[in-house]
């Protein structure tokens, strides 16, 4: 499968953990090997998995939130006096990531699609079956939310 | 790249108006050292942005194969048809009776056999001595 990164990627941008992630994609992977015979009648097979990624990811949050869970991830350490945490608030690519987890869902999924996948406009409105117009809206929001966020730390990183 | 123009290129980029090569030029500015001091601050969001299509999935999915299955069915056919003409086969064979024996082991086995239900016959006419005996035994028994 040439898109399983992409896949994987978007997964672990909503469900921030890796196991879940990776369970996640596996599981659309083989939802889509079962469909194997029907794949050539979807026009684009791989547009058609990212949305299939995203409402199971998006499933899968519900019914967390739903039985009261919290998807708790192990990616980063978080410990507040470690060193190791001195060391990461430092790394500013740490930041953005932590930024991006904070957007609402809606946002990681279009800046997720555009700013790290590249996709065009017309694929992210047919992926997430929004107007082209609400997805500059909401990307243009995601991105002034970084910005201001980044800033802010940035500052904070000076004085 | 001058950083006006890198400016002004984020200003749209903001506005979410920039297409995906303007987007491209943005990534490689901010990727290389050499970031105009005012605009470093939105170094990291580019960085992470390449950085995070990096990401590879690495494990390993247990696919079963289309091909087994159809394989499997395959065989579960060919097993139904043979057990089917096993069957019509040993059914078949059974009603050549003069292929098996010769004409005179027949005719010798029908004539034991006539034998046989003479001697039964004649065993059944000696039981009809008890039912007269029994008829009295009742006779006795009733009074």
């Amino acid at each position: 499968m040439p898109f399983k990164d992409k896949l994987y990627r978007l997964a672990k941008r909503l469900l921030t953990s890796r196991e879940e992630a990776e369970d996640a994609t596996q599981e659309i992977l083989m939802k889509l090997w079962a469909k194997n015979q029907a794949m050539d009648s979807y026009k684009n097979v791989e547009a058609f998995a990212m949305t299939m990624t995203k409402n199971f990811c998006l499933d899968r949050l519900k019914s967390k939130q739903a039985s009261n869970l919290k998807l708790v991830h192990s990616n980063y350490d978080d410990g507040s006096t470690s060193l190791h945490k001195q060391i990461e608030i430092k790394d500013s690519l740490s930041w953005v990531e932590r930024i991006l987890e904070e957007l609402p869902e809606q946002q990681k999924l279009v800046v997720q699609l555009r700013d790290v996948e590249q996709y065009d406009f017309e694929e992210i409105a047919q992926m997430l079956d929004m107007e082209v117009g609400t997805v500059r809206v909401t990307l243009s929001r995601a991105r002034k939310t970084i910005r201001e966020k980044l800033v802010q730390k940035h500052n904070y990183g000076i004085a | 790249m001058e950083s006006h123009k890198i400016e002004k290129l984020l200003e749209k980029y903001f506005e979410a108006n920039t297409t995906v090569a303007e987007e491209e030029t943005l990534r490689m500015y901010f990727n290389e050292e050499s970031v105009s001091t005012h605009l470093v601050q939105y170094a990291p969001m580019f960085q992470y942005m390449t950085h995070a299509k990096e990401e590879r999935f690495t494990k390993q999915v247990p696919i079963k194969t289309g091909k087994r299955k159809l394989v499997f069915r395959w065989v579960s056919a060919a097993a139904a048809i043979a057990l089917l003409a096993g069957v019509y086969f040993t059914r078949t064979s059974e009603d050549s009776l003069e292929d098996s024996y010769t004409q005179e082991e027949i005719a010798a086995a029908e004539e034991a056999l006539s034998l046989l239900a003479m001697n039964f016959n004649k065993g059944t006419d000696q039981l009809e001595h008890l039912e007269e005996f029994d008829k009295n035994t009742t006779k006795f028994l009733n009074k």
